[in-house]
């Protein structure tokens, strides 16, 4: 693997610290919500967990239009790197959520529009790696891949619209609180802030742990091509 | 004077013959070439005319179409009074299931027998072929559906031949199949063929599933169409935005 660039030691250090002051943040500068209590800190890391899923979904879809256009590589590790981190994200943001709902829903899960589109999103994305795994030729395989990378990701809105549309002709109240409340609570300017601070260091999380994903991608490609030279 | 003489510029023409025309110039080439829409054409007779004289792919859909419809009798408690929510769930199923069968099969089909590569060496828009495939599907999805519709109002006593629920089964089988053909292009690339092209096409065909529920059980308890406007509406978009993603990267998926 090539030398670990400065930058990227920096970077790894910045956010480990940043994911510690925010860690902080959560359980001694934002107030204790009145009515939900202790369970809803998870609500700054759940977000900002969502919004890396989110924003993974949003880079492999870059990525794979990038590599369709250009046909270099780098797009295709840059896109697995984006959908495996956002699996991962995805998967925290609906167990947190699950976590949360429990004690003040009554239910571990709800078909909610922002639940259902959540757990669709997880299983495009793992029909993405699936589609990788079957595909032995390097280049078929990333352009399959920025191909449904691109189909995924214009298929979330209208999911999300379509499960939206679902529940407002048919709203259903579980347990004492109406699941469609979740979010509009009043956030002071403490609790503002350390979403806000949270969102930015799960961003600076996403950036670091891509970057590693690269490398191990370009390594892994190198050692793709040097199998492939020796078997000639 | 000698003609040759006067013509300075442009290529000097023996008298009486005619150069063949490179591709790519406006000149009559020596064979015809198809138009966009002649190639389209072709490949969906040809996929009509196979099934014709096979038969294999309908006849596979339609039995696997009615058992399914059998099993859920079975599955859920189909008696009058739940019958009218659960109809347009129990079709909807039934009609994802088949059209996938379909899918498979069809893209199969030129694969194993070569058809897709001598597609592919044809001088036409790659567009064309995925248009012609999308047409021939839905084709054979609508033909499945016509025959399950009568079938499932005989033996379950309701009425399906609405005016609206046609429209409906006919928009959502368009989404459906636009999406479908090309995920099942790529399916039939793979390892996996069969196993991954359901897997791939549900999450994506969401929209078009939900939508196409609502709006069937809609049109069959007889709601109000103001109220049922915005699931037809988002079918209509969701056709929309797929078929014209999947058409311009359809390229990418089959070329070599």
């Amino acid at each position: 693997m090539e030398p670990k660039p400065t930058t990227l030691k920096i970077l790894d250090i910045v956010t480990v610290v940043l994911l510690l002051l925010a860690t902080l943040m959560v359980f001694f500068y934002a107030p204790l919500e009145a009515v939900m209590g202790q369970v809803q800190k998870v609500f700054y890391f759940h977000v900002a967990a969502g919004w890396v899923g989110m924003l993974g979904f949003l880079a492999a879809a870059f990525a794979g239009l990038m590599y369709l256009l250009r046909s270099d590589f780098k797009w295709d590790i840059a896109g697995l790197a984006a959908v495996e981190i956002g699996l991962v994200f995805a998967f925290i943001n609906i167990v947190t959520g699950s976590i949360w709902a429990r004690p003040i829903w009554n239910t571990w899960w709800t078909w909610d529009p922002r639940l259902t589109t959540a757990t669709i999103m997880m299983l495009i994305y793992a029909a993405y790696l699936m589609l990788r795994a079957g595909i032995e030729d390097p280049d078929r395989r990333a352009r399959f891949g920025a191909v449904y990378a691109i189909i995924g990701f214009l298929s979330v809105p209208l999911t999300f619209f379509s499960a939206r549309l679902f529940r407002t002709i048919h709203p259903v109240v579980i347990g004492t609180n109406q699941p469609g409340a979740e979010g509009s609570f009043d956030m002071t300017t403490a609790m503002l802030q350390t979403f806000l601070f949270s969102l930015l260091v799960f961003t600076f999380i996403f950036a670091d742990l891509l970057w590693h994903r690269i490398r191990l991608g370009r390594l892994s490609l190198k050692v793709e091509q040097l199998k492939l030279k020796s078997l000639e | 004077m000698d003609e040759q003489e006067s013509t300075p510029i442009g290529i000097s023409q023996p008298q009486g013959a005619r150069l063949p025309a490179s591709p790519g110039t406006d000149s009559k080439p020596l064979a015809s070439r198809p138009g966009f829409l002649g190639a389209v054409w072709a490949v969906v007779w040809k996929d009509l005319s196979v099934e014709l004289h096979g038969r294999e792919m309908l006849s596979a859909m339609l039995v696997f179409a009615l058992l399914v419809i059998i099993i859920f009798n079975f599955a859920l408690e189909l008696d009058a009074s739940t019958r009218a929510t659960v109809t347009s769930g129990v079709l909807w199923v039934t009609f994802a299931f088949a059209g996938t069968l379909g899918l498979n099969r069809s893209m199969a089909m030129e694969k194993d027998r070569g058809c897709l590569d001598g597609l592919l060496l044809a001088p036409v828009d790659r567009s064309a072929i995925y248009f012609g495939k999308s047409i021939s599907n839905l084709v054979f999805m609508l033909v499945v559906e016509a025959i399950v519709l009568p079938v499932y109002s005989v033996l379950y006593n309701t009425n399906l031949l609405k005016p609206g629920l046609l429209l409906v089964v006919l928009l959502g089988s368009i989404g459906y199949i636009g999406v479908g053909t090309l995920l099942s292009s790529m399916a039939v690339q793979t390892r996996t063929r069969d196993i991954l092209l359901p897997i791939l096409l549900f999450p994506v065909a969401i929209p078009v599933l939900v939508a196409a529920v609502k709006a069937s059980s809609g049109f069959l308890q007889g709601i109000e169409i103001s109220e049922i406007m915005p699931w037809i509406n988002l079918l209509i978009v969701y056709d929309i935005i797929f078929l014209a993603a999947s058409f311009m990267v359809f390229d990418f998926v089959v070329e070599e």
